[in-house]
């Protein structure tokens, strides 16, 4: 039996405790040019263009399949790139420059450039064979540097900031599916990412579970200037935390704007027909 | 009866080669298991080969005949070893051979998801193996390895073909001695079960040990959920 959430309608958190420990400053913005990416025959993004600026939040919406979660890997990653360039900030995720032409990114590079980038997941992935504790600091005394008093107390301020601060000894299986994933976005936080990816991070949980991590997540779009990307079926929350929707089918942008355009007056047939099958399930 | 009782120092001397026998091969096996189960789980292919032939060579391989090659054969090019080693080496390869297949599936089945969580938190492909992969793939490994560990103990009692005095060899000898061919035998019957047992304790203490690590409660005692729940494959809780 899983087990309960012993604080369904968690805390939102203190806005003091956020301001403390959210990084903030020198968020950077991304831009995706002529990108594709395929999975064998099936092409998931043909030369897709779109860029997002410093500190903006925005939502990428759309069918299954139509490419929004690949995107997110593509950024953390998780996939590699087929064709064109993504940016993040000034430098090429993928590529990098090596006597004066841009070949493929080595490992070290990729690992500079995942430096800026967090992500959390529809399934938490936190580390089992850790408890909370752990895996709040082992990225950031095993990668960053940080030593265990510095990232203890990190970590100490992130779970207050999540409202889970008496259960920093709890293993992962201990926790509720709500828990973990404010934990998972505590872990996520800890490494200090100036971009902060939102896989479907709802998906996975029941519904009255739901509205604390969302409302966790208002908070910290609000209290800090992270760069934020963000895959969701909840209209609602989109509405509330983006500056910009993008609507997307089969690897390419329908259409987009600000919230209230896209889910009020959509202009496009397929946006519309998208958000009446959303609204409808 | 009695006669196999009196000559309960020889079967002590006997079960203690067995034990040694034992702890020296699986230690071994262990390394090797360890070593070339990791090497099987590379992305470059070379690297992986090199896993292939290892265990495809030595488990396509009887443990009696390395043994014979390692004691036998190996001196007349000059490389003698002692019984023992030769022994401990012949058992070491064999079970590392299996134990390298588990390593390498128990890695393999680690949820794919807990790679990219490690991948986002920006870890090195040595401390993604290191601090996360191993530790949940441990719990994996270790009832296959509870197996292969009392294989291993039975599959020394060929020993005594390369003049080492274990517990089957002693067995023989006070067969020989006594004529007391059902009593001997089931004496040592007993005592190879016995040393199981005790091998199965401690494989079932680290079994243990690995769920407080995953915080999961620990079975009072085994049932069949519970062995097929830390069963290569099986979804880690």
């Amino acid at each position: 039996m899983p087990p309960t959430d012993t604080t369904p309608d968690a805390p939102s958190p203190k806005k003091e405790a956020a301001a403390a420990v959210l990084p903030r400053g020198g968020a950077p913005g991304i831009r995706f040019e002529k990108v594709v990416k395929r999975f064998g025959s099936n092409v998931v993004l043909r030369e897709l263009d779109f860029s997002v600026a410093p500190g903006e939040r925005v939502t990428l919406i759309g069918p299954s399949g139509s490419g929004k979660t690949t995107i997110l890997r593509l950024l953390m990653t998780l996939e590699k790139l087929d064709d064109g360039l993504i940016w993040v900030g000034d430098d090429t995720l993928w590529h990098m420059e090596k006597g004066g032409k841009r070949v493929p990114a080595n490992q070290r590079h990729l690992h500079e450039m995942r430096k800026r980038i967090g992500m959390v997941f529809q399934q938490f992935n936190l580390f089992p064979n850790m408890n909370v504790l752990r895996n709040l600091t082992e990225g950031p005394v095993r990668v960053l540097g940080l030593s265990r008093d510095e990232a203890v107390e990190r970590a100490r301020g992130l779970l207050d900031m999540v409202g889970l601060a008496d259960k920093i000894d709890a293993h992962p299986s201990q926790l509720s599916g709500g828990q973990q994933q404010r934990v998972a976005i505590a872990r996520a936080l800890a490494m200090e990412p100036r971009v902060l990816l939102l896989d479907e991070v709802t998906s996975a949980l029941d519904p009255e579970l739901v509205v604390g991590v969302q409302d966790l997540l208002r908070d910290i779009a609000r209290e800090s200037d992270l760069t934020m990307l963000c895959v969701t079926h909840e209209m609602g929350f989109a509405k509330d935390i983006s500056d910009r929707v993008l609507m997307f089918d089969q690897g390419q942008i329908v259409e987009e704007g600000p919230p209230d355009r896209i889910f009020g007056e959509p202009s496009e047939q397929r946006t519309r027909d998208f958000l009446q099958a959303v609204l409808a399930s | 009866m009695s006669d196999v009782l009196d000559s309960y120092q020889l079967l002590l001397k006997g079960a203690w080669v067995t034990v040694q026998l034992t702890l020296y091969g699986s230690a071994l096996a262990l390394v090797l298991a360890l070593v070339f189960g990791l090497v099987g789980t590379s992305r470059l292919r070379a690297v992986r080969a090199l896993n292939r032939v290892y265990v495809e060579f030595f488990r396509g391989t009887a443990t009696l005949v390395l043994m014979y090659w390692f004691f036998y054969s190996l001196p007349l090019i000059g490389l003698r070893f002692t019984p023992m080693f030769a022994a401990v080496l012949a058992l070491g390869l064999n079970v590392g051979a299996y134990g390298a297949e588990v390593v390498r599936g128990s890695v393999n089945a680690v949820p794919r998801a807990q790679y990219e969580a490690t991948v986002a938190l920006n870890f090195t492909p040595l401390q993604r193996m290191r601090r996360v992969l191993l530790p949940q793939a441990v719990a994996l490994m270790l009832p296959p390895f509870g197996n292969l560990l009392i294989e291993l103990m039975k599959g020394s009692a060929v020993v005594s073909l390369i003049t080492i005095s274990d517990l089957m060899f002693r067995a023989k000898q006070i067969q020989a001695s006594t004529g007391e061919t059902l009593w001997t035998y089931v004496a040592i019957l007993v005592i190879y079960f016995v040393i199981a047992q005790v091998l199965q304790l401690a494989v079932r203490l680290a079994e243990r040990r690995v769920d407080r690590m995953l915080g999961r409660a620990p079975s009072r005692e085994a049932s069949l959920s519970t062995i097929a729940a830390g069963a290569p494959g099986a979804e880690v809780r």
